[in-house]
């Protein structure tokens, strides 16, 4: 790729528009200040990701259409959610590899006249940032560090596992977001279980199970001593924010961690307002943290 | 011990099963699990259920215990959050074996739960699996966010059609908790 302003299609999936603008207000605001270039992507449809469950071919053909439709436009995919880059990426992966796969799967696109090449790469907002923009530019980028944070990371499963498909981050210990949440000088606090799932995909045909799964991870977390948490999937954010008030109702106990999306924590970070951020609309209110960045670094300025 | 003893008898046992299901993409080495049960032990659903263990789900498949394995709702309560299809000493991925049983159990009971349908009507008609509130489409305009890509429903429509997904759908039960 010639050097310069990295340009990706940004994959927005369902989820996003449909109930998180909070993820991709910020992520436009930070990707955008760090250089990096956001196309539209053209007539995109689910990656297929909710519907595998119920019937694989279907799921293959939609993310084979929308990386058919990202190798017309000749743009690698920037997806901001887990389950987007696990569906895009996997499927990538698979027709590239698996020969008789791609002869079977370009048989059925013929119907759409379209045909898949391999030529186009997919990648999670946390493999941009480390790959494309690097840690180094994102340094430079911190003009407000939350050196005063003890933050908690949640990656999330599908930008870990299966180590075979994803490759890029130790499932067993996951350092990639941990490693993006130093930067902004948060300090990112361990704890039992960080490599777990949130439970989420299943809420449909069950509550119990994930909601305890949930619990279970913010005990740790709180037990820690972390003041936030930080998500990069939607699907995980709305477990931790948006369930948040139903855990504490379910278990009778008060728990108030808010969880922000990375880039929010990145772009408070970085010298953006709370509402550029769109802080004001995550379900726990952070305003004892925002509190204590702001004093801090207003008392940093004045001394 | 939370699994009871059970019964198996000759006639519930369809010895071609683990074929038809090592034939699926994601389910080919379920034939080799050797039951070391490191699955069900890492698994965080089965930390809190007694009734899904991603082990017991290969055995039954081995045995050939068709029908009861694929009237088992328990099926839908994998979140695939894959840890362990990394830690399996075999590679079976057992999250997919279950992903392939979940495909086989719809054609087979004609049911699924009811989430699953309504996320596949929505996704047969609008290109995502939910229907975006026009206020909301037009809410971004006002949050400094670009219009939302038109999707193209007729492309979504020939896809559904041609993996026979949208008879599936109109020809399915649906059920609406598995506990
Ligand atoms: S970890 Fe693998 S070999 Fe062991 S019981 Fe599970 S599927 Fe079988
Ligand atoms: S992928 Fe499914 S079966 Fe495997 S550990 Fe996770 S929840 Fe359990």
């Amino acid at each position: 790729m010639v050097s310069g302003k990295p340009r990706y299609l940004i994959f927005l999936g369902c989820v996003i528009p449909y109930r998180l603008s909070s993820y991709e207000i910020s992520a436009r605001r930070v990707l955008s200040a760090l250089g990096v270039e956001l196309v539209e992507m053209p007539e995109y449809n689910c990656c297929g990701f909710p519907i595998d469950p119920v019937n694989h071919d279907t799921a293959v053909l939609l993310a084979a259409r929308n990386l058919c439709r990202a190798e017309m436009e000749q743009l690698n995919i920037l997806t901001l959610c887990n389950g987007c880059f696990s569906s895009l990426h996997k499927v990538n992966k698979m027709l590239r590899e698996d020969k008789e796969e791609r002869e079977r799967i370009n048989e059925y696109l013929k119907i759409l006249d379209m045909e898949f090449r391999g030529t186009i790469e997919v990648k999670h907002l946390v493999h941009v940032l480390s790959e494309d923009v690097g840690f180094k530019k994102i340094k430079d980028s911190i003009k407000r560090p939350l050196s005063m944070l003890r933050v908690a990371q949640h990656p999330g499963c599908h930008i870990i596992r299966p180590k075979k498909v994803v490759g890029k981050d130790d499932p067993e210990n996951p350092r990639l977001l941990k490693d993006l949440i130093g930067l902004t000088g948060a300090k990112c606090i361990s704890y039992r279980g960080e490599n777990e799932c949130c439970g989420n995909p299943i809420i449909g045909v069950n509550e119990d199970i994930p909601f305890k799964m949930a619990k279970e991870k913010l005990d740790h977390i709180i037990a820690a001593g972390a003041e936030a948490l930080i998500t990069v999937c939607p699907f995980c954010h709305i477990m931790f924010d948006l369930n948040q008030p139903r855990i504490e109702r379910i278990f009778n106990v008060s728990i108030g961690l808010p969880t922000l999306h990375y880039t929010q924590l990145l772009g408070l970070a970085m010298g953006f307002q709370p509402q550029e951020l769109a802080l004001d609309e995550l379900r726990v209110k952070p305003t004892a943290l925002l509190r204590k960045v702001f004093k801090e670094n207003s008392s940093q300025k004045s001394s | 011990m939370a699994e009871s003893a059970q019964i198996i008898r000759a006639e519930e046992i369809d010895p071609k099963f683990k074929y038809v299901v090592s034939k699926m993409h994601g389910a080919e080495k379920v034939t080799l699990c050797f039951q070391c049960g490191t699955c069900t032990a890492e698994c965080p659903v089965s930390r809190f259920s007694d009734l899904y263990k991603p082990k017991r789900i290969a055995r039954m498949v081995q045995l050939g215990l068709k029908d009861k394995i694929l009237r088992d709702k328990h099926l839908w309560l994998c979140t695939t959050c894959y840890t362990c299809v990394d830690h399996c000493p075999q590679d079976v991925e057992i999250a997919n074996v279950v992903r392939v049983l979940r495909n086989i159990s719809i054609q087979y009971t004609e049911s699924m739960p009811l989430v699953y349908r309504e996320l596949a009507e929505n996704l047969m008609k609008t290109g995502f699996v939910y229907v975006i509130p026009e206020s909301r489409i037009k809410r971004r305009e006002e949050l400094g966010l670009p219009p939302l890509p038109k999707t193209n429903p007729g492309e979504i429509l020939k896809i559904f059609e041609l993996t026979g997904l949208s008879s599936l759908i109109k020809g399915s039960q649906t059920f609406e908790r598995v506990e």
